[in-house]
């Protein structure tokens, strides 16, 4: 049931006031400056910062992954990363438990060697991948990007990987390919979560092909330049920057391509809460609570920091807008 | 009763009796708070703090509800008659850690919104669950004075203050809602079996004097 109130009527903000864009261009301007006191000046000295990995400081828990900062649009949020603790310390990946604890402190046994993505369904190349092979299939880029959970929190993760259309395309769908599952580990030997019956496990995720296709669509490999803790879905998840965070699923096994449309892990469990899309909105409320604010995890000012609007597809609009023109998002959800 | 405990007295007796007793429980029962803030101040809630605040005063809102309806069960069964004396004060601090608890959502939560915070109550009935269980508690919070007993009268003033049987009900009805959307229910089921268990002794215990005193309002609820 969607609850309508003055506060979240179905209006579009101008996607100009959506981009931070006072915060996106004093970043540009930071990095021009930046580039310039390297000696560097004009275009040139911005494109070879650009290039550089060096905005992220890796922590130096996990072997290395850098990768170069993305030039995709929108791939470089102008905001704060989330500090490293909280983005591998307070997460829902349920096979591990449903305490935001649980992954990091149970994911510890999770085996991500050796690992294999199977790709099947309707496409002219399908075959299993080793994880060697697809960390080399595509160069690594350095991604900023904004995560809203759809329990009414977000974060800033620098993730590194490469966009998802990259494996697409090597794997040729036939034409009548509509959409993408994906399937993520379910082994109850590492598993602890597995005993939990709250979803129907393997974890299933599906996208549209054209949304698996959108080069915002990340295939992660690791997060602050280092490779995927185990407890954010190691060694290969999905990224969805303007979805609700439970459509990128974590620790993936299996791609297939279908005609129709997949079964998603918590559509099955909730149909009337959680739909395909799951498109970050802030119009169209959850049953049980509002979309329309978000608490930042590490937010200035802590405790008693003030809980930020939700973004229209959490501020990825201008890029991913148009593959849902004409569509009710109230239906679609 | 009073010529039993007349005799030598057990030690627990002897220790709800003492001058001290009180100030000390006082005392004792802000220290969860003491823990909690010292955790906000020193950044050691997590990475989610205000979550982390809201749900440990609902914690130990909970507690604090085991603790009261244990009371009465404890005494008769003990025959330490002396917990009746400190009552009150664990009521009290059920009233004070929802209070804190109600506070904390709906400053951190929703930034002191209060037309959000109605909007909120009629969308989530977990929330709407919680708002009557405290306006119960307010109610008996509000009663808990002696003079509220002598102006009510003992009877109707009992009646009023059988409601904290309604509470622990929707109190627990509100932490089964909130896990809910993750089917994990191992805690609520704890808190349901031992609240349940405090209420079932209750029913059995009044039936089993109802046969010799009708419906005679005793001191002992």
């Amino acid at each position: 049931m969607l609850i309508r109130t003055g506060r979240d009527g179905f209006q579009h903000p101008l996607s100009s006031e959506i981009t931070p864009r006072a915060a996106y261009q004093n970043r540009r301007q930071w990095l021009l400056s930046a580039a310039a006191a390297g000696g560097a000046l004009g275009w040139a000295g911005r494109e070879a910062f650009a290039q550089s990995p060096a905005v992220i400081k890796a922590p130096g828990r996990l072997a290395a992954l850098p990768g170069a900062a993305s030039r995709v649009p929108g791939a470089q949020a102008a905001e704060k990363p989330t500090a490293y603790a909280d983005v591998t310390g307070y997460n829902n990946f349920y096979e591990f438990g449903t305490d935001k604890t649980d992954p990091a402190a149970r994911a510890g046994r999770l085996k991500t060697r050796p690992w294999t993505v199977q790709v099947e369904g309707l496409v002219s190349k399908p075959g299993v991948y080793d994880i060697d092979a697809l960390l080399k299939l595509a160069p690594m880029e350095e991604r900023l990007y904004r995560l809203r959970c759809v329990e009414g929190w977000s974060m800033v993760v620098p993730w590194v990987g490469y966009s998802l259309a990259e494996l697409i395309r090597r794997v040729q769908p036939l034409g009548s390919a509509k959409f993408v599952e994906f399937v993520t580990l379910a082994d109850r030997a590492q598993m602890p979560g597995l005993s939990s019956r709250v979803l129907d496990w393997p974890y299933l995720e599906g996208l549209r092909l054209d949304e698996a296709n959108h080069p915002l669509t990340l295939l992660a490999f690791g997060l602050y330049g280092e490779v995927m803790p185990n407890q954010n879905g190691a060694p290969v998840r999905l990224v969805v920057p303007w979805k609700y965070g439970f459509k990128s699923g974590k620790s993936i096994v299996k791609i297939r391509f279908t005609e129709q449309q997949p079964r998603t892990s918590w559509n099955v469990a909730a149909p009337q809460e959680y739909g395909f899309y799951s498109n970050v909105n802030p119009q169209v409320a959850h049953p049980r609570w509002s979309q329309a604010t978000e608490r930042r995890i590490g937010d200035d000012g802590g405790l008693f920091a003030k809980r930020r609007p939700t973004l229209m597809f959490n501020g990825y609009e201008p890029q991913v807008g148009q593959l849902y023109a004409g569509m009710d998002l109230r239906t679609f959800y | 009763m009073a010529a039993a405990s007349r005799a030598v007295q057990p030690w627990p007796q002897r220790a709800l009796l003492h001058p001290a007793c009180k100030p000390l429980l006082g005392v004792l029962g802000l220290v969860p708070l003491a823990w909690l803030v010292w955790g906000a101040v020193a950044n050691q809630l997590g990475a989610n703090p205000a979550e982390a605040l809201i749900r440990g005063l609902g914690d130990w809102t909970l507690r604090a509800l085991v603790l009261v309806l244990l009371v009465t069960p404890l005494r008769v069964v003990s025959g330490w008659t002396a917990l009746a004396r400190v009552r009150r004060l664990i009521g009290l601090f059920v009233f004070f850690y929802g209070s804190l608890h109600l506070l904390a959502y709906a400053w951190l939560d929703m930034g002191w919104d209060i037309a959000e915070v109605l909007r909120d109550t009629a969308k989530r009935p977990f929330i709407l669950v919680g708002m009557l269980a405290w306006l119960l508690l307010l109610a008996l919070a509000a009663t808990s004075f002696n003079r509220a007993i002598r102006t009510l009268g003992a009877a109707r003033w009992q009646a009023l203050h059988r409601a904290v049987y309604a509470v622990a009900v929707l109190a627990v009805l509100h932490f089964f809602w909130m896990r809910a959307g993750k089917n994990d229910f191992a805690e609520v089921a704890v808190y349901a079996l031992v609240l349940g268990a405090l209420l079932a002794w209750r029913v059995v215990h009044r039936r089993a004097r109802g046969g010799s005193q009708g419906s005679s309002v005793s001191s002992r609820t």
